[in-house]
């Protein structure tokens, strides 16, 4: 079998199971643990908990201003590759027919020459972020195995796709498998390392929005 | 108890002579018992971004990434990911997360007691929303159960345990209420057997503010209050919530409670402290697994709702102050508005810090550091923050609503040689009653 062929079958089909399989299994095994009720009676006028958490899920998008002034940097850039990744994965039109032959949805696209220029800003703002990693004293200590994985496994795929769009490097087809392989790669350590955070942020700022939300506190 | 030193030079004390890997077991375990699902949740989170490292005033004061909030985790996120996270086989079946060892829980002990006041700053800075401090207050738990707690803390809790407070014997309570009374020419009730509301106190007011034992006593009679102090149920510090020993947190939720029940009160009235609020208001439910037939109020809610609704009348002050918010009371707890309320009843133009309310720095005392005396050197640098706000403040009053910070912010400025007095909400009311 072409590499191609294997890429884009049995290869994306096993990594998409395991992406399933795995982000099922982990949320599971976290909600499946027991609740702390809480029977404190709450502040007066305290929103419900599904508002409150709806309310800590927005909140938390932008940093007060005063952690803004150590923080600039960090949030800046990380809404940067966000979003850039965002663009390339949904809004390069070949991806989108990709999402259309698997779910059957589509919608319009970007012209390659911006996905082009997004990528290269995504490629850079990621560059940046591991260069913080390493040079940040707090980063330093507190960085594992898993962040720097993570970070190779999200930057492999925008390297290999911009790559493969301007036909650098190696033959097309080859560069695209390349390229199939890594979001594969992607997909397979989703559910085990910290790209888990897309679906844990909801969780994890909705627990904390309904705790202080019961109490009438501000995030 | 033996104060002992690490290898890297970290200061950690010992209880008990069990071996080390009984302690370890026993630390993990209580780690790991009662796991709940939005620790859980907050386990599994970290971006490691950084962002709560500013948040941190041990951090921003040292220059020193230990104290980085989330890395005063790392032990019990080992121990996370090996016994409770849903990928636990996996890392003991491949080995992938070591068993903590004893030495790491002995490195860590400072970070958990000396470094972190349980402030929750760092709650508001994460941008996944981790509530870091009550992780912290968990880890704690297993850090009680390994014996790996500071001196000064084990023997507030011995004494708590014997004597039913941390600061006095029970027997001398009734004593020392009917002295500040007579002191300060205030009647006072004690151990009345019905009454609406019951008071409760603070160690500092046991000791140090023993003023604001007769000030609450001239507020209640002035709005002709059926109220008491009791001494089967006085003591609202509760330090079995500060150290993680979580027997001792009951029964000192249950003395106070009870008694308040026993005695047909339809308040509890908390003193000015923060971690009594945390540990009464938004805990007292869960050892009894229903809500309680009572109210739970802090003083500062309560001064709020009698000057706001004129039941009070104060002398207008004219002059300017300036506001710490305790961390407990404000950002973990929700009380914003109410001191500010008061102040505003008391005729006072509050200057407010640059970072105040839910953002407010902690004085640098809290979750019993200022109780810690192996702490100081590390609670005296936190205090340039708090130092420097009340300077650029220059106002005429600093005003708080928590003994506990009082003590640390006073403490903090007599260290500093620095003539500045911390003021309470309480006294400051009391001091100016209508007639």
């Amino acid at each position: 079998m072409e590499l191609l062929a294997f890429a884009r079958g049995p290869a994306l089909t096993f990594s998409l199971a395991i992406f399933v399989l795995g982000v099922v299994w982990r949320l599971v095994g976290v909600l499946a643990l027991p609740p702390w009720h809480d029977y404190s009676p709450p502040r007066e006028g305290a929103p419900p908990n599904w508002l409150a958490a709806i309310r800590a899920v927005f909140r938390k998008m932008i940093p007060h201003k005063t952690f803004l002034k150590d923080g600039m940097f960090t949030t800046i850039n990380g809404y940067v590759f966000h979003f850039g990744l965002a663009i390339v994965v949904f809004l390069f039109v070949p991806h989108i027919v990709l999402i259309q032959s698997l779910f059957g949805v589509s919608w319009p696209g970007l012209p390659n020459g911006v996905i082009t220029g997004v990528g290269g800003l995504t490629a850079a703002s990621l560059l940046g972020a591991l260069a913080y990693r390493l040079t940040s004293p707090v980063l330093k200590l507190i960085s594992r195995p898993n962040d720097y994985i993570s970070w190779l496994l999200t930057f492999l795929p925008v390297a290999t796709g911009l790559a493969a769009t301007a036909h650098v490097g190696l033959r097309y087809e080859t560069m695209l498998a390349l390229h199939i392989l890594s979001v594969c790669a992607f997909l397979i350590w989703f559910p085990f390392g910290k790209l888990m955070h897309a679906f844990l942020f909801v969780l994890s700022r909705g627990a904390t929005g309904i705790r202080f939300g019961h109490r009438g506190a501000q995030l | 108890m033996t104060a002992k030193t690490t290898a890297s030079g970290a200061a950690y004390d010992v209880q008990g002579d069990r071996a080390d890997t009984e302690r370890r077991d026993a630390a993990m375990q209580a780690f790991v018992r009662d796991f709940a699902r939005t620790a859980a949740i907050h386990m599994e989170s970290c971006l490691r971004c950084g962002m709560c490292a500013n948040a941190c005033h041990f951090y921003v004061t040292t220059g020193d990434p230990k104290y980085t909030p989330i890395n005063k985790l790392r032990p019990f996120e080992q121990a996370y990911h090996r016994h409770i996270g849903p990928f636990a086989p996996i890392y003991r079946l491949f080995g992938l997360k070591s068993n903590v060892s004893i030495e790491m829980l002995q490195e860590w002990e400072s970070l958990i007691y000396d470094g972190c006041t349980l402030c929750g700053r760092c709650t508001l800075a994460c941008p996944m929303g981790i509530d870091i401090s009550e992780l912290i207050k968990e880890a704690r738990h297993g850090m009680y159960k390994a014996g790996l707690v500071p001196d000064r803390l084990e023997l507030m809790d011995r004494t708590a345990k014997a004597w039913g407070s941390p600061a006095s014997p029970s027997e001398d309570f009734a004593d020392i209420i009917r002295d500040a009374g007579e002191e300060h020419g205030v009647p006072m009730n004690i151990d009345l057997p019905k009454a609406d509301y019951v008071v409760t106190v603070a160690p500092a007011e046991l000791t140090e503010h023993t003023k604001a034992l007769s000030d609450v006593a001239k507020i209640l009679n002035k709005i002709g209050a059926s109220w008491t102090y009791s001494t089967e149920g006085f003591e609202a510090s509760n330090i079995g919530y500060i150290n993680g020993d979580l027997p001792l947190q009951e029964k000192m939720t249950r003395k106070i409670i009870d008694n308040a029940i026993r005695i047909g009160a339809h308040t509890l009235i908390l003193p000015e402290c923060g971690h009594a609020y945390g540990a009464a208001r938004w805990e007292a439910a869960r050892w009894y697994g229903k809500k309680l037939p009572l109210r739970i109020i802090h003083m500062t809610e309560f001064l709020a709702e009698l000057v706001t609704s004129g039941r009070i009348k104060l002398k207008k002050m004219g002059e300017t102050t300036c506001f710490h918010d305790p961390c407990q009371l404000v950002r973990r707890g929700g009380v914003t508005e109410a001191p500010r309320a008061v102040l505003k009843g008391l005729g006072l133009d509050l200057t407010e810090f640059e970072d105040h309310g839910e953002l407010a720095w902690c004085c640098g005392g809290g979750g019993g550091v200022v109780s810690n005396v192996r702490a100081d050197p590390l609670r005296f640098k936190a205090f340039s923050i708090k130092r420097k706000q009340v300077e650029d403040a220059k106002t005429q009053h600093f005003v708080t609503a928590c003994g506990q910070c009082r003590i640390t912010l006073t403490l903090g400025a007599k260290h500093d040689k620095w003539d500045q007095k911390v003021e309470s909400l309480l006294e400051l009311v009391a001091d100016h009653l209508e007639d």
